[in-house]
């Protein structure tokens, strides 16, 4: 598998990818609609791009993943989409009856100029109902930037400032992160005793019980009174530069909530971070339970730290999750040797800086020589790990064929992980994170350990 | 800040007016950004004495999304902002995308500035995609003036534009401000053009008559404010821009079906000229 790729690199002129490291706009867009209460995501455009996102979707979350299309035909995308869109408005709210509808466009419609506001504002919705839309052309960014997107969009339609004295609340932005994640983040927020709306959430959506019933709309979800609420916040934290930080940039614009953007809370000093920054904006102590916590993760680093010290490693997937996760390895004393994302390294004009430059950092005080790319694909990272192989690789399903080539382990993060389960449902992020992401990391280089292990040195204590 | 399009059908005039006019409302002191959406690129000719080097699509061609503003926005005359859309060559891809690509473009890099006072869309045509439509699209161009002139297919495109605009207004702010008539010594021109702009509702803002000094002028790469402040023809760029300056006049136009468009003709048109 895998046999063609070569050690030497030779410089692509032609622009094209092998192997990419990241997916369309539309996922991103669809996955974040999915985290407001009550709302159906809407793709915009044919009936293939609907089906494959929510199949990607479904399959990383083994959830149904609901969502509807204007099924774009010839004519339609002749004509424009106008007409199928308010079609499609006024028979999801008679047959689906969700609160929203959030519109996302796909690259047919972007291309033929599809004016969505302007569609909106003539298509029929029933009172009390709401239709909110984004923009994600696909040969734009990934489908981090279609999260990015439609979380921005969530403020456009939803956030307002009703008065001039701010709450003692915060808005917490998770980014692209899973269920699991999210319901960490607020676990720890709830511990700091500080109010809070998440936004978008997806927990309770994606990793709804099985209660023999079927529910279109599961009970998770930001709710629209609290997404309005989000512009009386007194402070806006957004988890992540690429997913997160242009959404509090816009509250910050629209309702003057200061923005404070965070890495990803993956590990002991992004955690850290995280819970100063709430403790600063509220003077809230910190208390024993998430200290205990602390401890505990110190304990553990300390213990198993002989496991990884040292490990060479690959990390892939998206900027936000390999940004923290290059800081906690970093922080194991392990030594990511190729940090790679296929997520563009900034957007056009936008304030998200460098993926390059935010890992350069990174690496450089710890004093380890990386290669470093943004916009990469995983050709690219192949033939890195060919010229420098590692002990160890962390990255999304897509790594397993370079796993299985060079015969590496892999530890799965990030999106998408399709053939392994229950991920979804546990956090990566907080110090409960970070010890499963040790248990994860030393367990695959110990499986490792004891499978090449003569019998002479196959240990019962390690 | 007023953001201003100008449509019209293909070689009636529409950059050499959209330049003649800024340079008049420069003149007068005023800011000006004149936002080039044809992917000949050659909106902006007149006011930078020269075709625009580099294109914002060129731009993001050879260099990717990473651009500064400097690269695309160009100072022209008496200090107007330059920036032209550009395309793909004629023939292969997708000239609309382009458009809406360059004016995102421009949204993100920040050159909306506040101490604007004037934003101009020089657009390629009758708007025959979604594409073209983007200056008119909401948050953008609210006033629209058509360049015709007493031609028949002139009005008939005019008459077409009317049609998109009439369905962009209806739900937005967009609004025809008046009907520039650039003479092509068309018989009862003047008449005949009043007499349609007021059939759709709107004015006949100005009426630029014919002068060769048009020409002397863009072969100098220049407007004729600036190859020649003194001449007549000057002045009348100068009545155009104070007339859009001072307009209050803007309507959701009615456009006219076929039958009555040639009626109008027949009457204005043909009928004084052969009696």
């Amino acid at each position: 598998m895998l046999d063609a790729t070569t050690k030497d690199i030779k410089e692509r002129t032609s622009g094209g990818m092998i192997n990419p490291a990241k997916t369309c706009q539309p996922i991103g867009a669809m996955y974040a609609a999915l985290g407001i209460h009550g709302c159906l995501p809407h793709s915009h455009g044919s009936q293939g791009c609907c089906s494959f996102h929510r199949m990607h979707l479904t399959r990383h979350f083994r959830d149904p993943i609901m969502a509807s299309t204007s099924s774009f035909t010839e004519g339609a995308s002749v004509f424009g989409g106008g007409a199928n869109l308010k079609t499609a408005i006024k028979t999801i709210f008679q047959v689906y009856n969700p609160d929203i509808i959030a519109v996302h466009t796909t690259c047919l419609t972007e291309t033929i100029g599809d004016d969505i506001p302007n569609i909106i504002k003539t298509a029929e919705i029933p009172e009390g109902k709401l239709v909110i839309h984004t923009n994600t052309p696909s040969y734009v960014g990934s489908h981090v930037t279609g999260f990015s997107n439609m979380t921005k969009s969530m403020v456009n339609y939803f956030s307002e400032a009703t008065s001039d004295v701010k709450k003692e609340q915060v808005n917490i932005i998770p980014g692209f992160v899973n269920p699991g994640d999210m319901r960490e983040i607020k676990r720890l927020t709830r511990a700091m005793n500080a109010p809070f709306i998440m936004f978008p959430d997806t927990s309770g959506v994606v990793d709804s019980p099985m209660t023999g019933e079927f529910n279109m709309f599961p009970k998770g979800g930001t709710t629209q009174a609290e997404l309005a609420d989000t512009g009386n916040s007194k402070i806006t934290v957004a988890l992540g530069r690429f997913a997160a930080s242009d959404a509090a940039g816009q509250l910050d614009k629209k309702c003057k909530v200061p923005a404070v953007t965070l890495k990803t809370p993956i590990g002991i000093k992004a955690t850290d971070s995280f819970l100063m920054t709430l403790r600063k904006a509220f003077a809230y102590e910190v208390p024993y339970e998430l200290e205990e916590e602390r401890g505990q993760l110190v304990d553990i680093m300390t213990d198993t730290h002989f496991h990884f010290h040292g490990k060479s490693v690959a990390i892939f997937g998206d900027p936000d999750i390999v940004t923290g996760m290059t800081e906690f390895v970093l922080s194991l004393g392990m030594k990511p040797i190729h940090i790679l994302t296929g997520t563009p390294g900034g957007a056009v004009g936008s304030a998200v800086g460098s993926f390059e430059d935010d890992i350069k950092e990174l690496v450089d005080m710890a004093g380890v020589k990386a290669n470093i790319q943004a916009s990469g694909d995983l050709f690219t990272l192949h033939q890195w790990i060919k010229t420098k192989p590692v002990d160890l690789l962390i990255g999304t399903t897509y790594g397993k064929y370079i796993a299985r080539a060079e015969d590496i382990p892999l530890v799965r993060v990030g999106f998408p992980v399709l053939d392994r389960s229950v991920h979804s449902y546990m956090p990566i992020v907080g110090y409960r994170g970070a010890m499963r992401l040790i248990e994860m990391i030393s367990g695959a280089l110990l499986d490792r350990q004891d499978r090449d292990a003569a019998d002479e040195d196959f240990e019962l204590v390690m | 800040m007023r953001q201003v399009a100008i449509y019209g059908k293909g070689g009636i005039g529409k950059s050499t007016t959209t330049q003649n006019t800024v340079a008049a409302l420069a003149e007068a002191g005023k800011h000006i950004m004149v936002v080039g959406c044809d992917p000949k690129a050659d909106s902006t000719r007149l006011l930078l004495g020269g075709l625009c080097q580099k294109t914002v699509l060129d731009t993001l061609r050879d260099e990717g999304d990473d651009i500064d503003l400097e690269e695309i926005l160009k100072d022209g005359f008496k200090g107007t902002k330059c920036v032209e859309s550009g395309g793909p060559e004629p023939g292969v891809g997708c000239a609309g995308r382009g458009i809406i690509t360059s004016i995102n473009m421009l949204e993100s890099l920040g050159a909306y500035t506040s101490d604007l006072d004037y934003v101009f869309y020089d657009v390629l045509g009758d708007v025959v995609c979604g594409g073209f439509a983007m200056p008119i699209r909401e948050g953008k161009a609210e006033e629209i003036y058509i360049v015709g002139s007493g031609e028949l297919m002139a009005l008939y495109a005019a008459n077409n534009i009317s049609k998109g605009i009439q369905k962009y207004a209806t739900n937005g702010k967009v609004r025809l401000g008046g009907i520039i008539c650039n003479s092509r010594k068309a018989d009862n021109e003047y008449e005949l053009v009043k007499a349609f702009a007021e059939k759709l509702g709107s004015q006949m803002i100005h009426f630029v008559p014919r002068d060769n000094i048009v020409q002397r002028a863009e072969i100098n790469r220049k407007t004729v404010i600036d190859f020649d402040p003194t001449a007549g023809q000057a002045d009348e760029y100068r009545a155009l821009a104070k007339a859009i300056d001072g307009n209050d006049m803007f309507v959701v136009p009615k456009p006219m079906t076929q039958d009555d468009l040639e009626a109008l003709m027949m009457k204005h048109g043909f009928l004084d000229a052969i009696a």
